[in-house]
């Protein structure tokens, strides 16, 4: 959405993924979604007194690879405590990182071509959550809260945006790559619906060359339909505002996805006062050069590398093929494409096993080698097994386990002999003369007929084409 | 240094989430400013490029494994809480959200 | 009562059981706790549990541990499963900790014997357990005088004869003074030494846990079991607990003594005399004495009000009546919990959590927090300059001995300078011991002070111990 009137917007994103760790960020609690409240608590994370921090590896290693994978600098790093009063914060502060975060600056590319700066990315843990009664289950109006500290302690990563971003559509670009990102370093399993990632979002408008004008925070959007929604609704509510004469107050605004507005949300007694200080309980962090490096070469490729080596190959092979890439891409689908365009595969086949089989049953795709898949299409190109077929060893792989060979074989899919195959069509001719008499005549559909009923008697085992070659050849 | 005013405690007060009568605001800001002054030997010293001092031993790289350790029972916590419901600490209504 | 070392060994021997023996320290008790207010809870029946554990492995032929049914007072601000801790504070009273300190476990796995929680001034803040919410304690040798804080009730268990082992805090001076002031030996080990896992924290960089004994051996027995290496306290130093009580003996012979001025100075006369023939006792032994000045000490006081106050701020935040402890309701949760802080903290408390936010606020960090931060810096290569000329150093605890009740209490700095001797060791992390040493006015204990580079606990406890054997008690 272009704004009117010669404004431009300027945004800035901050996104939150809670880590993919075992364990909580500074304790042994699991770290695990969707347990009966204040089930996975213990000293540290409920910040009972006498109660100290210790730093999940796990949650370094993960951070690191989300740096490496933004191309920012590791640098050595401590944790400060962010200080402020809430009642899902069981400390009254945060632990969380200040003037020096485990990750500063790098970049992300997006697929439009466009450069986004981070400055950084850093370490923090997240708070307990509340559940507000009475009212209308906000915040506002409501009688009380009741407070679940099992998310309390969890780890999280917050990537900061440079002010690069110039559209909603390129925000969610932004938002969409990054999720692939931290998807593929392992970090996090990206669902923004159970509040693993959460965005907000800094907007600003300016007259293109103008310095930069007064920003809003937007809070805690939880999907990318949001973020595009909000983002355009607060660029030409900023807009309206200044040409009305009026000016942008800084401040934090709420999305409101039913009423599809930002709103102010209560403004505080006074200024937020953090009073940062380097946390005494935990010692500086300072990744060796080995340690980056481990981390650097157990890094799987990244979406963007993943895109450029699939459009390659379909470039020339099979361009209509190049706008289905995102969704093998997004879906971690691409090894199987590639390795079987590269075994030499029809690409709509490879394309079509991927996006549909193998979609279907994504959460096993674990137990299906891409060996296994490659080898599976090459039988159902050479006609060793027909489309029913192979689909159906793909699916007992993706169940089950195991591999296509002996799978087909126990199934008893063996190729149905070429002789076989006459005699059956031959049969076929025989008992439906009529058919067979306006097939002859040019009656090209009912080639359809004539398989359908090979596949009947043979139970699936002929292979389409094959079917085709011997009416053909009968003519 | 500009002395300690009595609305720096005020705001202090507030920030720490005390209330203070104003007898208590006049006697602390008093007290407070005595220690501040004590301390004016310090601020007086120049030291730019001194480092401070993180831990006094340079520990670094503390870290422990991923691994599981027992949580609290369920019970036992929410026993400690002033007010409960559904097995979730009880609070008065929050108003205005987090930072 | 008998000493840490001779308990241990007699009811290892089966010479005496630890039921006699803690059935001692309750009369002990009870005899004396309504007048001088040491104990806020007695755990009789935990004690007797733990006793009768001790004993029964000692009749199956096993070996308990070093502090075999050794009665141990702990000060209330260290966790133990199921005992009320409150840091003498009413925002905490009648909290239950659910979980016990790490110091407390290895305690237990020594086979001691924890009896109950001792005295405190509030939060550990106060120098004479006048700031206790419950009342002071009274010191044991002259009940119109303070027994020192913060750890005067883990001092005054010990010198009125209750257990022969407590454990106290000391952040600034807390086991030190109140060891001095009482007659004791206190020891403030190495920062990292001993585990804070379970010691509820005042001033996180600071705090560390040690003994009050009436002995040299006594304090270094508890230190071994204490000590060491804790996964659960990230600032926990890396290696096991050192071998300390084969060294008491070891004696100074060869050792150079630094004798600091600014350690010194301000004291009463009757203290410098005490350090004076403190340092002829040292050089008879066989030491080197020399003459040290280290006037980056005299910084410390201020660095330390401002590094302190700003952490315990931090610290104190959670105490919001939300999950645990005192609540004062209100209508909405902020009214809440400014009410319930303002009901339950008292003014010592309130005066350095606001001293400390004030000292982190936007604007004056540099000035004061991160200032007092460059201070620390500044005593720590004083100290190691100081260690280039000497092994050890050698001062007074504190200026006086122990003060009446309300001398110090009308102005908050004039407590705080009591503190001027002790501060310096617990900005540089490293470790110091007060021995007993002599008597003054009216006949009230003299501390005198050993300090130490880091880990040096070993050679401290054998400076402590010639100076012990010179002052009458070998």
């Amino acid at each position: 959405m272009t704004l009117s009137g010669g404004w431009e917007m300027v945004v800035g994103l901050e996104v939150h993924t809670e880590l993919k760790t075992n364990t909580k960020m500074f304790c042994g609690c699991a770290n695990a979604f969707g347990a009966a409240p204040n089930t996975n608590v213990c000293p540290v994370c409920l910040g009972l007194p006498g109660s100290l921090p210790v730093l999940n590896v796990r949650a370094v290693e993960l951070a690191m690879a989300i740096g490496t994978a933004l191309h920012s600098t590791i640098s050595p790093s401590t944790f400060h405590r962010k200080n402020y009063f809430y009642p899902d914060m069981p400390k009254d502060f945060q632990i969380s990182q200040y003037d020096l975060p485990i990750n500063a600056g790098g970049y992300l590319d997006l697929p439009d071509g466009s450069r986004v700066s981070i400055e950084r990315a850093h370490l923090e843990e997240d708070t307990g959550k509340s559940t507000h009664l009475g009212g209308s289950g906000r915040i506002h109006g409501a009688d009380r809260s009741l407070v679940d500290y099992n998310r309390s302690g969890v780890p999280l990563v917050e990537i900061v945006s440079g002010p690069d971003i110039r559209s909603s559509s390129q925000a969610r670009t932004y938002a969409a790559e990054l999720r692939g990102i931290l998807i593929a370093t392992g970090a996090s399993d990206g669902r923004m619906e159970e509040g693993s990632m959460r965005i907000d979002a800094n907007v600003s408008v300016r007259r293109p060359g103008e310095p930069l004008g007064t920003r809003c925070e937007i809070k805690n959007l939880n999907s990318l339909r949001s973020l595009v929604r909000a983002i355009d609704f607060e660029a030409a509510r900023q807009v309206a505002l200044l040409e009305g004469g009026g000016s942008v107050r800084q401040e934090t605004r709420h999305w409101d996805e039913n009423l599809g507005s930002t709103s102010t949300m209560r403004v505080k007694e006074e200024a937020d006062d953090y009073r940062y200080f380097r946390e005494p309980d935990l010692v500086d962090l300072v990744p060796d050069q080995a340690w980056q490096d481990r981390v650097r070469d157990g890094l799987k490729p990244m979406p963007a590398e993943r895109r450029a080596a699939l459009t390659q190959r379909l470039r020339d092979r099979a361009p209509a093929l190049l706008d289905a890439l995102e969704v093998v891409i997004d879906l971690g689908l691409d090894p199987y494409v590639i390795a079987a365009l590269d075994a030499e595969v029809d690409a709509d086949l490879a394309f079509a096993r991927a996006a549909n089989e193998i979609a279907s049953d994504l959460v096993h795709a674990d137990n299906l080698s891409v060996e296994s898949y490659v080898a599976t299409l090459l039988m159902e190109q050479s006609g060793d097994l027909s489309a029913t077929q192979a689909k159906a060893v793909l699916v007992e792989i993706l169940a089950n386990g195991g591999e296509p060979v002996s799978i087909a074989r126990n199934k008893g899919f063996e190729r149905l002999a070429s002789d076989a195959l006459s005699e059956v069509v031959a049969t076929l001719i025989e008992e439906n003369p009529d058919e067979w008499s306006r097939y002859r005549d040019g009656d090209e559909k009912l080639a359809q007929f004539f398989i359908g009923q090979v596949m009947k008697l043979t139970k699936g085992q002929a292979n389409g084409k094959e079917v085709i070659a011997a009416l053909q050849a009968r003519r | 240094m500009p002395n300690l005013r009595r609305e720096d405690v005020a705001h202090v007060a507030k920030l720490a989430r005390l209330t203070m009568s104003e007898a208590e605001l006049d006697k602390f800001t008093e007290q407070l400013g005595q220690v501040l002054d004590h301390a004016s030997d310090m601020n007086a010293l120049d030291l730019e490029g001194v480092i401070p001092t993180a831990h006094p031993f340079g520990l670094i790289n503390v870290v422990r494994d991923d691994e599981r350790r027992a949580s609290l029972d369920h019970d036992v916590v929410i026993a400690m809480a002033p007010d409960a419901e559904d097995g979730r600490f009880a609070v008065p209504r929050i108003l205005g959200d987090a930072p | 009562m008998k000493s840490v070392r001779q308990t241990a060994l007699d009811v290892q021997n089966g010479d005496a059981s630890a039921l006699s023996v803690l059935e001692e320290s309750l009369a002990h008790i009870r005899a004396r706790n309504d007048e001088l207010n040491v104990f806020l809870y007695v755990d009789e029946e935990g004690a007797r549990a733990a006793a009768s554990a001790v004993d029964e492995r000692v009749a199956r032929g096993e070996n308990v541990g070093a502090l075999a049914g050794v009665p141990v007072a702990l000060k209330d601000n260290l966790c133990q499963t199921d005992i009320p801790t409150t840091c003498s504070s009413k925002i905490l009273e009648g909290w239950r900790a659910p979980y016990s300190a790490t110091v407390v476990d290895r305690l237990l796995l020594a086979g001691a014997v924890p009896v109950g929680k001792t005295n405190l001034d509030e939060f550990a803040m106060g120098s004479s357990t006048e700031n206790s919410a419950f009342g002071p304690t009274k010191n044991p040798l002259d009940t119109t005088r303070v027994p020192g804080g913060s750890s005067g009730g883990s001092a005054a268990a010990v010198a009125a004869d209750m257990t022969p082992l407590a454990l106290g805090s000391d952040t600034g001076g807390s086991i030190r003074q109140p060891a001095a002031l009482c007659g004791l030996i206190g020891v403030k080990p190495t920062y990292g030494l001993v585990s804070r896992y379970g010691l509820i924290a005042f001033a996180s960089s600071l705090d560390q846990i040690g003994p009050l004994t009436k002995t040299v051996a006594d304090a270094a027995m508890a230190l071994e079991v204490i000590a060491g290496h804790d996964p659960l306290d990230s600032t926990s130093l890396p290696e096991p607990s050192p071998s300390l009580v084969a060294h008491v003996e070891d004696g100074v012979a060869g050792k150079r003594i630094g004798v600091v001025r600014d350690l010194i100075d301000g004291a009463d006369d009757e203290v410098v005399a005490a350090v004076d023939r403190a340092v002829e006792v040292l050089r008879e032994a066989g030491a080197t004495i020399v003459e040290l000045s280290v006037p980056e000490f005299r910084l410390g006081l201020s660095a330390y009000y401002l590094i302190a106050p700003a952490e315990a701020s931090s610290n104190l935040a959670r105490f919001d009546g939300v999950r645990y402890g005192l609540r004062v309701n209100a209508d909405d949760v902020t009214a809440m919990m400014e009410a319930t802080r303002t009901a339950g903290f008292g003014d010592e408390v309130k005066r350095r959590i606001m001293l400390g936010t004030y000292a982190l606020s936007a604007g004056y960090y540099d000035a004061y927090y991160g200032q007092a931060l460059k201070v620390r810096t500044l005593t720590i290569d004083a100290f190691r300059r100081a260690y280039q000329e000497a092994d050890l150093l050698l001062g007074a605890t504190t200026p006086s001995v122990a003060f009446e009740f309300g001398s110090k209490t009308a102005d908050p700095m004039a407590m705080y300078l009591s503190d001027v001797f002790t501060i310096p060791s617990n900005l540089s992390g490293e470790p110091a011991i007060s021995i007993p040493f002599g008597t003054g006015e009216a006949g009230l204990p003299i501390g005198v002070q050993l300090l130490g580079p880091g880990r040096s606990e070993a050679q401290l406890f054998a400076g402590a111990r010639v100076l012990e054997i010179a002052d009458g008690r070998p």
